[in-house]
């Protein structure tokens, strides 16, 4: 029974949305059932989120109980959560400062603490790229420097600068790498991954359709 | 490029064998697929605005997909009747059983990252299918296991798969509920968590399998520098370069989805990739005829038959 019944739902869900995508939304109802379907998602998914407030709350409250290592970014991480949360459910007609609209505590939080700290994580990838291709681009083996050879042509080519260095060689080169690197060998190695991965997609979607693929219940 | 080796007369042969085997289920479900479009082309337009029940625009999709779908079927029987099913090695693959070895050697734990992407993302899927094998080996060696997601869903699923393979390694009481753990919604909260747990705990082996984005560099950089040993896993053509950099294996694609199957060595399963193994020869004798056509500059015709809208 525990293994049947997820076997049955994957199956017609998975069939209903092959169905859904052959059909006519304007005109039949089959074509009208992928939104409906998505729309079913994302309502399990609001259920499913009070499984992760459990979640965060018991692994860092515990974790703050015992004084265990970091146990001060725990305790930050539950201030955090709470200072979000509870001022954004209060309802607003208590005050202006409640709930989540413009000037609320919520907007305010997200707008000057959470957002500046999203984007100053996703700056620091220029470094760790840095930090990265140095690593990738040392000539240890002819495929090595071959990438090295390329990754340079490719970054020249792509800063006004470089360019302008490129075409007072030739004028000629900043169109052959676009040519024959970016849009020959580089496209043509990405989509080769591409349909393979589509097609391991696609195997895979019917493996679990049809209740071979058993690994993501853990059987 | 293929899983398999393979010979064509060999193929055939097993090709008739296995349809002695009873595929009459697999014909019968090709026949009244194909019936559906044959019902709505009584009054199917090929204009997909019009007011027909079948998008006949798209019936070189439901061609390839009924296709591939038999192969797939076919192999799958032959496969399930006993064939011996050649699998290329694999090398990130063979390493995860040695880099959780290394883990309880060096008494550290083993940290599994199933992407960032939703449940309804077959790369997750596919992810924490591999997760359930993770968890075995762990289970096996009593190695600590930890296992951040950004989705609640995934927490359940994740939490459901790693209790089963802690059950069925025999090792229930070893099994904790926070191995499987919620760390953040927003994407890069979950990256400077995961990150911070790499710089303190100093994992000795991380994996990284599903959808990643840009915190792919992030993750796999911090892991390099906490020196623990990394094997990544994504379809995601651009985050493959980053893995391929910062991390000791990587599965590239296809070799993700694969994983499931090569992990737990399940002849249905395998059957399954020797059918994707001839999709994929099918695509190339598609791609030469297609070069072979617009060079003679006579391939309207050919091209139109790819058409998507």
């Amino acid at each position: 029974m525990k293994t049947t019944v997820p076997i049955i739902a994957a199956f017609l869900s998975g069939f209903v949305m092959l169905l859904a995508f052959f059909f006519n939304p304007e005109t039949s109802a089959l074509g009208k059932l992928e939104p409906e379907v998505l729309s079913w998602v994302t309502i399990v998914g609001g259920f499913t989120l009070l499984l992760g407030v459990v979640s965060i709350v018991r692994v860092n409250y515990s974790s703050v109980k015992r004084k265990s290592s970091g146990w001060g970014y725990k305790l930050a991480t539950l201030i955090s959560i709470f200072a979000m949360a509870i001022p954004a459910i209060v309802p607003v007609r208590w005050s202006s400062l409640f709930g989540t609209g413009t000037g609320s505590i919520y907007d305010w939080l997200f707008n000057y603490i959470d957002s500046p700290m999203m984007s100053t994580m996703f700056a620091m990838l220029a470094f760790y790229i840095a930090s990265a291709a140095f690593r990738a681009f040392r000539a240890r083996s002819a495929e090595a420097t071959l990438l090295l050879v390329t990754a340079t042509l490719v970054m020249l080519w792509r800063v006004p600068m470089g360019e302008a260095f490129l075409s007072g060689i030739h004028p000629d080169i900043p169109d052959l790498i676009n040519t024959y690197i970016m849009n020959g060998a580089n496209m043509a190695v990405q989509r080769g991954i591409i349909i393979g991965a589509a097609l391991g997609a696609a195997a895979m979607s019917l493996r679990i359709m049809l209740g071979i693929e058993r690994t993501y219940m853990g059987k | 490029m293929t899983f398999q080796q393979f010979s064509l007369s060999n193929d055939v042969r097993n090709l008739a064998s296995a349809s002695r085997l009873g595929i009459f289920p697999i014909i019968l479900l090709t026949i009244l697929i194909f019936l559906i479009p044959a019902f709505s082309f009584a009054q199917a337009d090929s204009d997909p605005s019009a007011n027909s029940y079948f998008r006949a625009d798209r019936i070189n999709a439901l061609i390839a997909m009924v296709l591939f779908s038999v192969v797939i079927l076919i192999y799958t029987r032959w496969a399930k009747a006993g064939k011996d099913l050649f699998i290329r090695k694999i090398n990130g693959l063979d390493e995860v059983e040695e880099a959780v070895g290394r883990a309880t050697e060096m008494g550290r734990p083993v940290l599994f990252v199933p992407g960032i992407g939703e449940i309804d993302e077959i790369e997750t899927i596919a992810g924490v299918s591999i997760l359930g094998r993770v968890a075995r080996i762990t289970a096996r060696y009593e190695t600590p296991l930890l296992v951040p997601v950004r989705y609640p869903m995934v927490l359940a699923a994740g939490q459901e798969v790693v209790q089963q393979a802690y059950i069925e390694e025999g090792k229930a009481d070893s099994y904790d509920k926070d191995i499987v753990r919620y760390v953040a919604g927003e994407q890069f909260a979950f990256t400077a968590t995961v990150n911070g747990f790499m710089m303190r705990e100093r994992p000795a082996t991380n994996i990284y399998m599903g959808a990643f984005f840009a915190e792919s560099l992030l993750l796999a950089e911090t892991g390099n520098a906490a020196g623990s040993i990394q094997i990544a896993g994504t379809a995601q053509p651009a985050q493959l370069p980053f893995f391929i950099a910062a991390c000791d294996y990587t599965l590239m694609g296809e070799e993700l989805y694969a994983a499931s199957a090569y992990l737990s060595r399940e002849p249905l399963l395998l059957g399954g990739l020797k059918g994707q193994d001839w999709m994929k020869v099918l695509i190339i004798i598609l791609i030469f005829l297609g070069i072979m056509l617009v060079s003679a500059g006579v391939s309207d015709w050919y091209l139109s038959m790819f058409e998507s809208v």
